[in-house]
């Protein structure tokens, strides 16, 4: 029987809805298995730390500061890994004012020393041995690590520029002075004047760390958190 | 916050990773100042012992548990702290400090916790979202309850009342006095037999001479005229009465039940004034419509109806909701049928709003019939119609029903205790004892989860300052804000002053010229009509007197360190403050403050005398002995 426009319509419409209720029965097979997958992925994921004489031996903390550090790490992350949202979680709670996941996602990609996507206790552990135990050489060695986006050996302009404006997003808008658009260049020219020795553009490691180290002011904050654990 | 206070260790050291870039010296970190091996301490609340780190409890410095006022309770033969309260109650609490997050737990009476709550100086608002709603339901039951019990005692007869209060009690509440009750009684009699009277008025009467049928209003005229007067009398002076004695005549003239009293007599009255006029009769008939509203007078009668009305009016939003997609879906389904129906010949539905009428029909499920669809796409999308009809109505009528059993069984309620006799003894024996006995709890402590905390600084004299340090997680939080402030050179202020200083931003801020930012520039904008009238008169050193005895309303002294930082000069500034740091805090005046409330962290930065500053020499006056900074960080 020939149907014309609107019973068309309303006829598509039964079947649709038919066609609906089914696949939510799972007698057409069609979505109801991607669920149950999703839940058996989410559980998967658990990582267990290496034994604590290994990481005494790996790192520069005692015992009883690798207990301390793995306790609150654990209570944070029951499940043994940083993935990179938690840590911009964890980090942006400590500065309420700003906006602090694009500096928290360069210091995820900094710890995250393998690239896999998630920072684990060891990882974790690792890097704190570096920043607070660790000598100038290697404390230099992290910053440019951290500030080398590419991680090319070269800290050009524009990864200067990507750092500090994460850095100023942290202080937020409320600050005195007010913060202004060309601040964060004024201060990555200033550093490139610093630092560029050979006025190529772009800042080696060796640079870096002849820079610093004739800088007192740097040093001298280099040791300031020494004493954090 | 408590979660992450481990990771704190983390953040500053990662605060590493500022230093090559800043161009500032660093403030000095806080000391840990005899730094304990984390130990274990034992609470034991009514001989339960519940154990955890010190450090945990430390995370809430201003709550019994975390500051110096547990020591209250220290017990020293068995070196651990005793709370005699309750151990069910206390887990929740504990696990506070542990997670960060306070549950409600479900079986506990709801005033029991908020009394533990109090004692342990946790404000209830952190209560974590999961059970945030259950505990605000509760509370909000519990409220009304006592409400209830309240309303009772007014029972009681206050003395020397004047004559109107009298009358207006006896209005209010019936059972007080006999008059009152006769005075109720007959009212209502009234109002059935004036409402009868209108019923009646319509109905046929039988034949009289006229061929047709007549209501009896139009053959007994004479009589009804007389009941109808008498009613309306009646109702008059009953009005009058009450609005005599109404403590707030322009209160209850606007009051609904009021309304309704004017709305029933007038209508008598405008007929007694127009004239047997042909034109304005069928206006008179209209008019007489309002003669029903007669019938809810009887509200005041009847505690049903007045809970009915309540619930419907404190239903409003799921009302509105259901009237808006009941009105949406029908004319969804009314422009269906329509246009599904446009082909068939002779359809009743001639347009859309024609159609309106059917769709409605359907989705109550009424089906009267009148109008039916013939086509087959229209009898599809009728029964689909009808289908989600019964969905849509089905809906927000359980909200509405539950609205009105709470209301209902909380009336019942405050009815079946009005009416125990023993009431009045219960109130009685319950004030006795509570004379006897002392008073149990501490009052509730002071809101917020904020500190004042105090900087450590480097130099000596801030050693007594330390008697009231805080703990030493807020100290390192700041010093690594600090940094950051460092870092970038620019400070954090609160909105206020950000709103300000960023109006005003074009006069203080000239880039090219350092002259400027000298005496002007030394009071912060935010403050500058205050200060600017302040910081004249003080001299340049010899000021901590006259610093001490204005603390409060000292002005807010800035160090303007560098608006552009084109200007910055580093050496001097390295080579004046080397090894000092020292750093003045002063209390913000109220007007940069954000109410208790917070947003930002403020601190504010004088410089110590520097003579060959670039910025010039202004001088803050130096106050050792009043270090209080208000350094207010949300939600930490």
């Amino acid at each position: 029987m020939y149907l014309e426009g609107l019973e068309m319509i309303g006829v598509l419409v039964v079947v649709v809805v038919f066609v609906k209720v089914l696949e939510h029965f799972g007698w057409l097979g069609a979505g109801y298995d991607d669920s149950v997958e999703d839940e058996l992925e989410q559980s998967a994921v658990r990582h267990r730390p290496e034994g604590l004489e290994q990481l005494e031996a790996q790192t520069r903390f005692s015992r009883k500061e690798l207990q301390i550090l793995y306790r609150g790490f654990k209570n944070e992350c029951p499940s043994g890994v940083v993935n990179e949202d938690t840590f911009k979680d964890i980090y942006s709670q400590f500065f309420p004012q700003g906006d602090a996941s694009t500096y928290a996602h360069f210091l995820f990609n900094a710890f995250d020393t393998d690239h896999n996507g998630s920072v684990s206790f060891e990882d974790f552990v690792m890097g704190l041995s570096i920043l607070l135990r660790g000598t100038i050489t290697e404390k230099l060695n992290w910053a440019f690590n951290l500030y080398d986006i590419n991680k090319d050996g070269y800290i050009t302009k524009e990864e200067m520029l990507d750092i500090m404006k994460a850095i100023y997003d942290m202080m937020g808008k409320c600050t005195y002075p007010v913060l202004k658009e060309e601040t964060p260049h004024q201060h990555v020219e200033i550093f490139f004047q610093k630092m560029d020795k050979n006025k190529d553009g772009v800042v080696t490691i060796d640079e870096f760390i002849d820079c610093c180290q004739n800088d007192d002011n740097i040093m001298r904050s280099m040791h300031l958190f020494e004493n954090v654990i | 916050m408590a979660g992450v206070a481990a990771w704190l260790p983390f953040a500053r050291a990662a605060a590493i990773g500022w230093m090559p870039v800043a161009n500032l010296p660093m403030p000095v970190a806080p000391n840990q100042k005899n730094k304990r091996q984390d130990e274990l301490i034992i609470l034991n609340v009514s001989g339960r012992r519940f154990q955890t780190w010190r450090n945990t409890l430390d995370r809430y410095p201003d709550t019994l548990l975390g500051s110096s006022e547990k020591e209250f309770f220290y017990n020293e033969e068995t070196h651990e702290y005793f709370f005699d309260r309750d151990s069910e109650m206390f887990r929740s609490v504990l696990n506070f400090y542990r997670t960060g997050k306070l549950h409600y737990p479900r079986s506990e009476c709801i005033s029991a916790y908020d009394e533990e709550l109090a004692f342990f100086g946790i404000i209830p608002e952190i209560i974590g979202d999961c059970c945030y709603e259950e505990y605000k339901d509760r509370k909000r039951e519990n409220a009304e309850r006592l409400q209830d019990d309240l309303e009772d005692n007014k029972d009681k007869k206050p003395p020397n009342m004047t004559c109107r209060e009298t009358m207006w009690r006896a209005f209010e509440n019936p059972h007080t006095s006999t008059m009152a009750l006769v005075f109720y009684y007959v009212t209502g009699f009234f109002i059935a037999i004036s409402v009868i009277t209108n019923v009646v008025e319509t109905v046929p009467c039988g034949t009289s001479t006229h061929q047709k049928e007549v209501p009896c209003g139009e053959r007994y005229t004479v009589a009804f005229f007389c009941m109808d007067t008498a009613c309306v009398m009646i109702f008059t002076v009953e009005y009058l009465m009450r609005l005599f004695a109404a403590p707030s005549r322009y209160r209850f003239m606007r009051s609904v039940m009021s309304i309704i009293d004017v709305v029933a007599i007038l209508p008598y009255y405008i007929g007694l004034v127009m004239t047997d006029n042909e034109d304005v009769s069928g206006a008179f008939v209209t008019l007489r419509v309002f003669r029903v509203f007669r019938i809810f007078k009887f509200s005041r009668h009847s505690q049903g109806l007045r809970i009915l009305g309540y619930t419907l009016k404190s239903c409003a939003s799921e009302l509105g909701f259901l009237l808006f997609s009941l009105t949406m879906a029908i004319i969804i389904f009314a422009t269906v049928m329509f246009y599904a129906e446009k082909g068939s010949s002779s359809s009743k539905f001639t347009s859309i709003p024609a159609s309106f009428w059917y769709t409605i029909v359907t989705m109550t499920t009424l089906g009267y019939g009148d109008m039916v669809p013939k086509t087959i796409a229209g009898k599809i999308f009728g029964s689909i119609c009808s289908l989600s009809g019964v969905l849509v109505i089905a809906l927000p009528v359980p909200v509405i029903v539950s609205n009105f059993s709470r209301i209902y069984h909380q009336n019942q309620r405050a009815d079946k205790r009005r009416a125990q006799k023993m009431q009045k003894a219960r109130l009685a024996r319950i004030r006795i004892s509570k004379t006897g006995s002392s008073s149990g709890f501490l009052h509730s402590k002071r809101n917020g989860l904020f500190n004042d905390p105090l900087e450590l600084t480097g130099s000596i004299e801030d050693e007594q300052q330390l008697s009231k340090s805080t703990s030493l997680l807020e100290s390192q939080h700041h010093h690594l804000l600090h940094c950051l402030e460092k870092t970038t050179n620019h400070e954090f202020v609160n909105e206020q002053c950000y709103q300000q200083s960023y109006l005003e931003a074009g006069q203080n801020y000239q880039s090219q010229s350092p002259s400027l930012s000298s005496q002007e520039g030394m009071t912060g904008t935010c403050c500058t009509r205050r200060s600017k009238k302040r910081h004249s008169p003080l001299p340049n050193s010899s000021v901590p007197s006259g610093a001490l005895m204005h603390p409060l309303v000292h002005p807010h002294t800035h160090q303007h360190a560098l608006q552009e930082l084109s200007t910055i000069h580093i050496q001097p500034h390295t080579t004046s403050r080397s090894s000092l740091n020292m750093r003045l805090e002063e209390q913000h005046p109220l007007n940069c403050q954000s109410g208790g409330k917070v947003t930002t962290a403020i601190i504010s930065i004088p410089t110590p005398p520097a003579a060959n500053s670039p910025e010039g020499d202004a001088q803050p006056p130096a106050v050792p002995a009043h270090h209080q900074n208000i350094v207010k960080v949300s939600a930490l």
